[in-house]
């Protein structure tokens, strides 16, 4: 049997990913002409205009002010032109950015503390393991985000306002997954390598730094990346109930009011853009603090 | 006997300040009550601490230590709410909220109704179907998957939820919008799980399965949906929240003048706030029922993995 040419590897990994995007990048195109056309030829007979060409309809479907669904190209155009403002200027995406994304990691650094006293008092005490797990698990189950307009108002009538609420509801929503990662990951050494600190006579804080807490390493950035990108939800919903002016979910908001799609679907694309971005950061604090650490890559599993 | 004698008391305590919060409305600022809320706080901790210690006790009422736990927290919260004089608009107390619940029945169950039996339902039934069968396609074809895998990945960091807006201005202010949304929600976790537990067999299983002269549907039925049932599942309980969060948050968008996320913006504007609390436990139930119902259908079904084996005594 002849031996199969293997073709390199980055063509086998890259270009199934491209046909993918080309794909949606074709679907998209046509489907901004399938949306957006109908409007277009009804706004052409009311002025009388009968005979157009297929590339008309085709350029105006992609050009139109405010579409059904804009082209990628509309997109990108608008966030040049808002990236290109001042970066203090309300105009500016990058400034609703850093409003969203500083609520976000205030957020997320109260819920890494917070998720992490709760997860060490859950592993060293056992009444509260018993009493406190069943409900950090049932806590899953409830729709949180529900309870974010409650907190915005909550906490603006004790004259909390701006960054402090959308950050409570952020470290609220992430630091459910930060314990039961860290849960997991402080209980993950087996009994063999608990009895071998034994006999080496570890105290307990050698115990918890020598074994539990590399050992926890793993779980704990896979549940920060969870964490990173729900905080984002978090800070983003918590936007939209006050009537903020400023970041990336009162864009949301004032696009969906006004109907500024275009707006929208900027606003959604930076967000998308920053929630990638912060789970890569994460990703790659994970693949430097674990360099040096002969620990399995895969954790996780069943939650 | 002795030992018993040790929880009576503080089962005891445990009545007397329930009587306390249920019969007496007087805010307590004296100091008889105030030890008397000590009192209850560490009963329940010394109930909860003899449960636990207590190999026998904990296999038999083992359930009552998380109650308990709760029971306190809505303890502390009633006594807290009262005895501060907090104001209702702050945090309104249990029992307000309880009588929410009971007072405004009828539009918690229309709302109910608008956005679980509706937008919910339908859209968890759409989102999970068509990502399940989209992977059943998916996985006949390693080049496709090598391409979705990866952006499927992508796509569980972006904060889905913001397509809302644009779904709203699609599909219209009634559910089919809300459904919408959480058909995208729902599809990517399912797509990936369903993708990486139909990987999930060896290569000893399949050639087994070969050796059987088993074709393709036959390996699907018998040995990989079985193998990434686990998967499939959890899959199927994430979405179940993200279902009910998505459809609360497209509510905040536009809807009809009904359903739980227009319940929850229009009265925390009317600071009506033990009605949105009310809803928010209305939301929680369902949530865990449906989180509950879904494990139910597991044991069931995966009766033979694992984590659902019965340890031997």
């Amino acid at each position: 049997m002849a031996r199969m040419i293997r073709p390199p590897a980055i063509l086998t990994r890259a270009l199934p990913l491209l046909f993918v995007l080309a794909v949606l990048a074709v679907a998209w195109l046509g489907g901004a002409v399938w949306l957006n056309a109908p409007q277009i030829i009804d706004r052409w007979q009311r002025d009388g205009k009968t005979d157009y060409s297929t590339g008309e309809l085709v350029t105006a479907a992609w050009s139109q002010e405010r579409p059904l669904l804009p082209a990628p190209q509309q997109i990108y155009a608008d966030l040049a032109k808002s990236f290109s403002g001042r970066l203090d200027s309300p105009r500016n995406l990058l400034f609703h950015t850093w409003v969203t994304g500083s609520a976000m990691a205030s957020g997320f650094g109260l819920g890494v503390l917070l998720g992490g006293i709760l997860a060490l008092g859950i592993v060293h005490v056992r009444t509260l393991e018993k009493s406190l797990m069943p409900w950090v698990i049932a806590s899953q189950t409830v729709p949180i985000l529900a309870i974010a307009p409650m907190i915005v108002v909550v906490l603006g009538n004790i004259g909390l306002t701006g960054l402090l609420p959308k950050a409570v509801i952020a470290m609220y929503l992430c630091f459910f997954p930060i314990t039961i990662g860290l849960v997991k990951g402080l209980r993950s050494p087996d009994p063999l390598q608990l009895d071998l600190m034994r006999t080496y006579s570890a105290s307990p804080i050698q115990l918890f730094w020598k074994l539990r807490w590399p050992a926890a390493m793993p779980f704990l950035f896979t549940s920060l990346k969870v964490a990173i990108s729900i905080a984002l939800v978090g800070a983003i919903v918590g936007e939209l109930p006050t009537g903020a002016q400023a970041g990336l979910g009162a864009r949301l908001l004032a696009g969906s009011y006004y109907g500024q799609t275009i707006q929208i679907w900027s606003a959604l694309v930076v967000s998308a853009v920053l929630g990638m971005g912060l789970v890569g950061l994460i990703g790659l604090v994970e693949r430097i603090t674990l360099r040096y650490q002969a620990v399995p890559k895969a954790a996780g599993g069943r939650g | 006997m002795n030992k018993q004698l040790y929880l009576y008391l503080p089962i005891f305590v445990i009545g007397l300040g329930l009587y306390q919060v249920f019969l007496r409305n007087e805010p307590f600022t004296q100091l008889p009550a105030v030890g008397l809320i000590a009192a209850f706080i560490f009963s329940t901790v010394t109930v909860m601490n003899i449960i636990v210690r207590n190999p026998r006790l904990e296999a038999r009422y083992g359930i009552i230590v998380p109650a308990l736990f709760g029971l306190t927290i809505l303890y502390v919260w009633e006594v807290a709410v009262r005895g501060f004089g907090v104001p209702k608009v702050l945090l309104p107390a249990p029992s307000a909220i309880g009588l929410a619940l009971v007072v405004q029945a009828p539009v918690l169950w229309a709302d109910f109704q608008q956005t679980v039996l509706k937008s919910v339902i339908a859209g968890y039934l759409l989102g999970n179907g068509a990502a399940f069968i989209i992977a059943l396609l998916v996985d006949r074809s390693p080049f496709l998957q090598r391409g979705l895998l990866p952006l499927g990945n992508l796509v569980s960091a972006i904060p889905i939820v913001g397509i809302a807006p644009i779904m709203v201005m699609w599909f219209g202010f009634d559910w089919p919008s809300k459904a919408a949304v959480i058909v995208v929600m729902t599809f990517f976790p399912m797509l990936i799980s369903t993708l990486a537990g139909l990987q999930g067999t060896d290569r000893m299983q399949r050639d087994l399965m070969r050796s059987y002269g088993a074709h393709y549907g036959q390996t699907l039925l018998a040995l990989r949906l079985p193998v990434a049932a686990p998967m499939i599942f959890n899959a199927l309980k994430l979405n179940a929240t993200l279902a009910l969060i998505g459809a609360i948050v497209a509510e905040f968008f536009g809807t009809p003048i009904v359903g739980m996320g227009f319940r929850i913006s229009t009265e925390v504007a009317r600071m009506n706030v033990d009605v949105v609390w009310a809803t928010i436990a209305v939301a929680s139930v369902v949530g865990s029922v449906a989180y509950g119902t879904i494990t139910l259908i597991e044991r069931r079904v995966t009766f033979w993995h694992p984590s659902f084996r019965k340890a031997p005594r």
